[in-house]
């Protein structure tokens, strides 16, 4: 195979496993695409208080199952004082608070951090139970709800096709008060909510069905009681209901708490036990949701990379990763355009240093930098001196105007100078060295046109390295890189003409 | 009023800037092309020490019976300056090189003495303690690529041919020829001038001239990248050059094939007033100003002998001279073109 088709399939694997890994970490794990997008993160906070008798106390609260379209970032349980595990009943998870003797208002917390995802909320099937308990009604007192009951079954029966419809027809019927039989019911079921009654109504029909406790997530919600929604079972897969419309289906922000008809909590050794719920929103870089979902899951992809690293490596990272990034300008304008540079990679160099600097300040540094260096390297070089010892001496020297340069900003009260220091002093030695030569061998024109070049280069460079989705992508999809590498591989395998080629050979066209 | 600026601009850049298709279709070889199709196809980087070290060149010049100028000195390392002195001082004219420098940096060329004192070409004096600087500043790699140290030699300076006196302004006038796979292909004389300071790189404003490969005479001209006809400085016409000895010259350069084994080959050669051509230096990163002054694409010509079959590629070094100088003959020399 020819070098060239090499580096051709050589590129494409490399641009597709870039650009693979990239939409993977995008769709699966989450993490943005732009720069600057914020995810809503909901803090559910569970209060339960109660007042404790005195004795040994057990408080036990059913935690919230994993949802398909809520992510868990987190969880966190107050307890000053309580015993505190999670224990595992049946298939549920509750927190248990416990202590041997406690007396007086207690107030347990339990607070957890979610996420909407896109997705069904429920996961089908479930094992849950579809054994009816048919409601007792039959007392003499009883008889004229019986009948109503009945009759609202019948009714609803009438106008329906199957289950799913016969529960429509049903909440409909509960909801509607003009109709007598549901006064009469709700007359007699003194106190109880309409869940309460559909479950007792749809029991009488012999429909397995249960609640579903949840929350809307709402912004600012404080002091919340649980909402129900109803799931029935229609013969084969359960199917949700919002009881106060008939809708079928999950609201969409909904957040489920508990399905199946157990209790919310269970407490022992105390009275008036209560839990009420409050629920914040707040806005999150979309990365930073990413990162705790991911590390929650220990996704190789994320747990092997730059991220494990601890946030000081993280950011001088941040900047590594630019330097490719950097390395691609100078390649694009060499092959392309073909600007001459002092050093073919000092640009790059130079950028970096602008991005710590800001830009004008970095221009104005380093000009100043290069003209007093090259006035006093002018003087080294009358005095005989052995090439390593001078670029030496000029390292010194430029090392101690830059020293001046930050002390007399400094004193002047402009602080921008101050990042002077983020200069690389041997490379910038290096340069008042090779210009000087420039200048010796080729003329003071060759200086400005090189410097003017290297200057060029940085600045685009510096430019590209700023950009703000440039930053994002490098840092959040290192794998970019690999695109990068094909794409440079790419260029390097471009024989056409440069930019100035086409002015330079001008001439042999006319 | 938008459009109407950028017509004006598009305009402006056109003046300036050609067609890439038309340099194609001239057969224009580009800096990406030379890079990737030749110098990384024909020259093996293992052979690359013998053309960027001048010492090594002039060894394995030797050894080929290929003429040089005649190597006084050689300092391996840092030599001391009594030992440099004395070398120098029974010499009136020298002319003292890094082994590695490239593009013609850090040569040091003394014409004569007044007094105490050494004389460059251009007339300025440079005294013992500038010399002993500048042998110091070669050894520890000023100008040689990526600052290594490097090796100091001292060369007799060349008895030039006085047929180029009128040509040059003060410096030293050299061909270049490129020759491909042992073919040259192309050839051109490189003249300082005045605004060249005595420099002969075209991009300094030194005058190129493309010879016609078939005869050795001049034809097409060009300093700065305008077309010229005669010297800047000395007001000589070009079309009244010729290279004396032209298929000797060529003979040499062709046999720097072999001397080298590089595919793509650039070789420097001056003429001595008594020995004829000597090999200067050979590049194996030659560069593309030959085009401008031959006015005419390198891509074509390294095309044809690439379509060459193997045997042709066989040839000695006298048929493949016979070769070059018959396909490559320039179609119209200067006479024809002016009385056209």
């Amino acid at each position: 195979m020819s070098p060239r088709a090499q580096v051709y399939i050589l590129a494409v694997l490399l641009t597709l496993m870039g650009a693979g890994l990239t939409i993977y970490k995008n769709r699966e794990l989450g993490f943005p695409l732009l720069p600057g997008e914020y995810r809503t993160v909901w803090t559910i906070e569970a209060k339960v208080r109660f007042t404790a008798d005195g004795g040994p106390v057990k408080a036990a609260l059913t935690l919230p199952r994993s949802q398909r379209n809520m992510e868990v970032l987190g969880e966190t349980f107050s307890s000053s004082g309580f015993g505190f595990n999670i224990v595992r009943d049946d298939d549920e998870y509750r927190a248990v608070w416990s202590r041997r003797s406690a007396s007086g208002n207690q107030s347990l917390f339990y607070q957890l951090d979610v996420h909407q995802t896109p997705g069904a909320p429920l996961e089908q099937p479930l094992e849950l139970s579809t054994e009816v308990d048919k409601p007792f009604l039959g007392a003499r007192e009883q008889e004229a709800v019986r009948q109503a009951i009945y009759s609202l079954v019948e009714g609803a029966r009438d106008r329906s096709a199957d289950t799913r419809t016969f529960t429509a027809q049903l909440l409909t019927a509960l909801n509607d008060p003009r109709n007598q039989d549901r006064n009469l019911i709700f007359g007699y079921f003194k106190d109880r909510t309409l869940v309460d009654v559909a479950l007792v109504v749809l029991a009488a029909a012999e429909i397995p069905a249960h609640r579903i406790r949840g929350l809307y997530l709402e912004d600012d919600r404080r002091r919340l009681d649980p909402e129900d929604l109803l799931e029935v079972y229609d013969g084969r897969r359960w199917v949700v209901f919002e009881p106060n419309t008939g809708n079928p289906g999950v609201p969409k922000n909904f957040f489920i708490w508990q399905r199946g008809g157990k209790s919310l909590l269970d407490v022992e050794g105390g009275r008036n036990s209560r839990v009420t719920f409050s629920v914040i929103s707040n806005d999150v870089p979309a990365r930073d949701v990413a990162m705790l979902s991911t590390s929650n899951e220990k996704e190789a992809l994320v747990d092997f990379s730059i991220y494990s690293l601890p946030i000081e490596q993280q950011s001088i990272f941040k900047l590594i990763l630019l330097v490719p990034v950097g390395a691609l300008v100078v390649v694009l304008l060499r092959v392309f355009v073909g600007l001459r540079t002092s050093g073919t990679f000092m640009p790059v160099l130079l950028a970096i240093a602008f991005i710590e600097t800001r830009l004008f300040t970095g221009l104005a540094i380093f000009v100043l930098i290069l003209v007093l260096g090259l006035w006093v390297r002018f003087y080294l070089s009358r005095l005989n001196l052995l090439l390593v010892a001078r670029i030496a001496a000029v390292v010194v020297t430029v090392v101690i105007l830059m020293g001046a340069i930050s002390v007399v900003s400094y004193k002047l009260g402009i602080e921008q100078a101050l990042t002077v220091t983020f200069f690389p002093m041997i490379i910038l030695a290096w340069t008042i060295e090779r210009m000087s030569i420039v200048w010796e061998e080729d003329g003071p024109y060759e200086v400005v046109v090189q410097a003017g070049g290297s200057l060029l280069v940085a600045v685009l460079a510096w430019w590209v390295m700023t950009n703000r989705f440039v930053e994002h992508w490098t840092f959040n999809f290192p794998e970019l890189l690999l695109v990068l590498l094909g794409i440079i591989l790419i260029v390097g395998n471009y024989t056409g003409y440069r930019l100035g080629e086409l002015m330079r050979f001008r001439q042999l066209v006319r | 009023m938008g459009r109407f600026n950028l017509n004006q601009f598009l305009a402006k850049l056109r003046g300036g800037i050609v067609s890439p298709f038309a340099l194609r279709r001239l057969g224009v070889l580009g800096m990406n092309a030379r890079n990737v199709h030749y110098i990384a196809r024909y020259n093996d980087r293992d052979l690359y020490p013998v053309v960027d070290d001048k010492l090594n060149t002039k060894r394995a010049a030797r050894r080929h019976g290929i003429r040089v100028p005649e190597l006084i000195a050689a300092f391996d390392s840092q030599p001391s300056r009594n030992r440099v002195l004395q070398v120098i001082e029974p010499l009136w004219q020298f002319v003292i090189k890094p082994a590695r420098g490239s593009g013609g940096k850090g040569i040091l060329v003394v014409v004569g003495r007044e007094g105490e004192n050494y004389l460059k070409p251009s007339g300025a004096q440079v005294t013992k303690e500038d010399v002993l600087r500048h042998v110091s500043n070669i050894h520890s790699g000023l100008y040689s690529l990526g600052g290594k140290p490097d090796r100091v030699m001292i060369e007799a300076l060349v008895d030039f041919d006085p047929i180029f006196d009128k040509y040059s302004f003060e410096g030293v006038p050299d061909i270049r020829v490129i020759v491909f796979r042992g073919f040259p292909v192309m050839a051109m004389l490189r003249c300082s001038t005045h605004s060249s300071d005595g420099k002969a790189n075209l991009h300094q404003g030194a005058v190129g001239v493309g010879i016609d490969l078939a005869t050795g005479k001049s034809c097409h001209a060009v300093q700065r990248g305008l077309r010229i006809s005669r010297h800047p400085d000395t007001e000589m016409p070009f079309d009244e050059l010729v290279v004396p000895g032209w298929r000797d010259l060529l003979r040499l350069a062709s046999s720097c094939y072999e001397m080298t084994g590089l595919g793509y080959l650039g070789c420097d050669i001056v003429l001595d007033r008594k020995r004829g051509p000597l090999l200067l230096e050979a590049n194996a990163r030659p560069g593309l100003a030959i085009q401008v002054a031959n006015g005419v694409g390198l891509r074509t010509r390294l095309k044809h002998i690439e379509a060459l079959d193997l045997e042709q590629l066989e040839k000695s070094v006298e048929e493949r001279v016979a070769y070059s100088m018959e396909a490559f003959a320039a179609p119209r020399t200067m006479e024809q073109q002016a009385s056209a």
